[in-house]
């Protein structure tokens, strides 16, 4: 007796240490970059431009560059995303090409993202001509997020129980009007948490922005699709290795509001999974 | 003899290599109740999902012979939505939508282009009053489905089966969850839409087909044993094997 006992501690001090040691480094980290940046962080920090060779003044058009490049990212990946996970999850047959199709999205999101990146540039900024430019930084972006936003979009689908599909198609109804009037809109709220989970990952890459859309430093804040654009991750890059005497205050300010950004988008994320769950009925 | 408003003519149906229903032949006239009685696994359900193509969603399924619905034959001369709207089923388990109770009634006619607000109040007023559940809810229609009993669930599942207007209802195992109240109640809604429907209810309760059913099949290792008048196949049954399983020696 006494023996079970002294075992389920070990073990319980055991799987909590692992536990601990897990959520240090986050934790840690998190604390380094709001310590050190919490003090650069200001209105005139935010909506600046940068001065004196970007060693002072704001970040301004690097926010402005991540939110377009976003938006960009949203508008190409989304529906695609959610269309084709729609196909493979509701009407395409279960036989040897469908299995190819998501193996091969399956491995897409293990490509590193450096691949994505010089795709890319051979593809979007090369051959199609679109040069260094937003428009494609977002169609690379886009490719990388594809996976992830196809991988959540099935997993919400499959979430709803075969047993409304099958109620509503025996009345009648046809496979669309089936998946438009009650799969989707219960399918919403895990389409929209894994979408913005995947944005928020796009959002801090840095790799496949490198050659596709990001500027060292640009004057004015981009107006056309075609123009490169300031991003954070890349401005935070740029700033700890190209630069030479930036205070450290300035590049942990910099680090700050990335992860500032990803850490609203996730919380949009979360408040809007929980939203929908208080409302769901079944 | 009435007009059939089914008949089936050889019908085997397979599931990848499983044989589920052998050489059937069966005729249903209009306004009938038939009771299809017999243990699990022997074909029942397979047989009523093939009357409006549900087992159409089945991965390996096929059939042969011929099914014919007013003498059109349903897998090629009628289209399957509309065969779907003629022909409505009735789960074993209670599957509301989740919806409210009045948009799982309005449901059904919506898809098929009614846009007619005042009308849909009517269809989901009388199709609830048809399935004997319009006074329990009357109050509250635009709450959840799932907010019912279970018992309230199948009459309404029924209620939304009723209003897209079909021909023919199918019923399998409908009160299977369902305590003695609510299937009496189940029972009652059956025996008064007699009149104006072609019903076919699959059970595995042998007393409740004897309750409702006019006629009464036999089924067993997915042939059809016996098919009579329910008063004589529950009184002097023909084949021992239907003997047996009424009286409880086997199944």
């Amino acid at each position: 007796m006494r023996n079970t006992q002294r075992t389920e501690k070990i073990a319980f001090s055991l799987l909590f240490l692992a536990t601990l040691i897990v959520v240090a480094p986050v934790v840690l980290i998190l604390l380094v970059i709001i310590v050190n940046g919490i003090q650069a962080v200001s209105l005139e920090f935010i909506f600046g431009m940068p001065r004196d060779g970007m060693r002072a003044g704001g970040i301004f058009p690097a926010i402005v560059g991540t939110v377009y490049l976003m938006l960009g990212t949203a508008f190409f990946s989304i529906p695609f995303g959610i269309m084709a996970a729609i196909y493979l999850n509701e009407y395409a047959e279960r036989n040897k090409l469908t299995r190819a199709i998501e193996l091969a999205i399956v491995n897409l999101a293990g490509v590193p993202s450096i691949v994505y990146g010089l795709f890319g540039l051979s593809l979007f900024v090369n051959f199609l001509g679109f040069g260094v430019s937003l428009l494609a930084g977002s169609l690379t972006l886009s490719i990388m997020t594809l996976p992830v936003i196809i991988t959540a979009t099935r997993e919400a689908l499959s979430t709803v129980p075969k047993s409304f599909r099958e109620a509503s198609l025996s009345l009648g109804a046809s496979k669309w009007q089936t998946i438009r009037h009650i799969v989707l809109p219960n399918a919403i709220p895990g389409i929209l948490t894994g979408t913005i989970l995947g944005l928020s990952r796009a959002a801090g890459e840095t790799a496949p922005i490198l050659f596709t859309v990001a500027a060292f430093y640009l004057p004015r804040l981009p107006v056309s699709v075609y123009d490169q654009a300031m991003t954070l991750p890349y401005h935070i890059y740029v700033l700890s290795t190209q630069v030479p005497n930036v205070s450290p205050k300035i590049q942990y300010g910099t680090i700050l509001v990335l992860v500032g950004m990803i850490f609203i988008l996730n919380i949009i994320a979360s408040v809007i999974r929980a939203k929908f769950r208080s409302r769901k009925t079944w | 003899m009435v007009n059939s408003k089914i008949k089936v003519e050889n019908l085997n149906i397979y599931y990848s290599d499983r044989e589920a229903v052998r050489n059937l032949n069966i005729e249903i006239a209009e306004n009938e109740i038939l009771g299809i009685i017999g243990p699990s696994n022997s074909g029942k359900t397979s047989f009523l999902k093939t009357l409006n193509r549900l087992n159409d969603l089945q991965d390996g399924f096929r059939y042969d012979g011929k099914i014919l619905l007013d003498g059109k034959d349903v897998y090629k001369e009628i289209d399957i939505q509309l065969l779907r709207k003629r022909v409505g089923i009735v789960f074993a388990l209670p599957l509301p939508l989740p919806l409210s109770i009045f948009d799982n009634i309005a449901y059904g006619p919506k898809m098929h282009g009614m846009k007619n607000k005042a009308k849909l109040v009517q269809i989901v007023e009388k199709s609830l009053t048809a399935a004997a559940l319009f006074d329990e809810v009357k109050d509250r229609l635009h709450t959840s489905a799932f907010k019912l009993s279970g018992g309230q669930q199948q009459r309404l599942c029924i209620a939304r089966t009723l209003a897209v207007e079909p021909e023919v209802i199918l019923y399998d195992e409908p009160c299977s969850g369902l305590d003695p109240i609510s299937t009496a109640k189940v029972e009652d809604a059956m025996r008064a839409l007699k009149k104006d429907y072609t019903q076919i209810l699959v059970t595995n309760n042998v007393k409740q087909s004897a309750r409702v059913s006019d006629k009464t099949a036999f089924f067993l290792m997915g042939e059809m044993v016996e098919l009579s008048e329910t008063a004589q196949l529950f009184t002097t049954p023909k084949d021992k094997r239907t003997e047996d399983y009424i009286t409880g020696r086997f199944g």
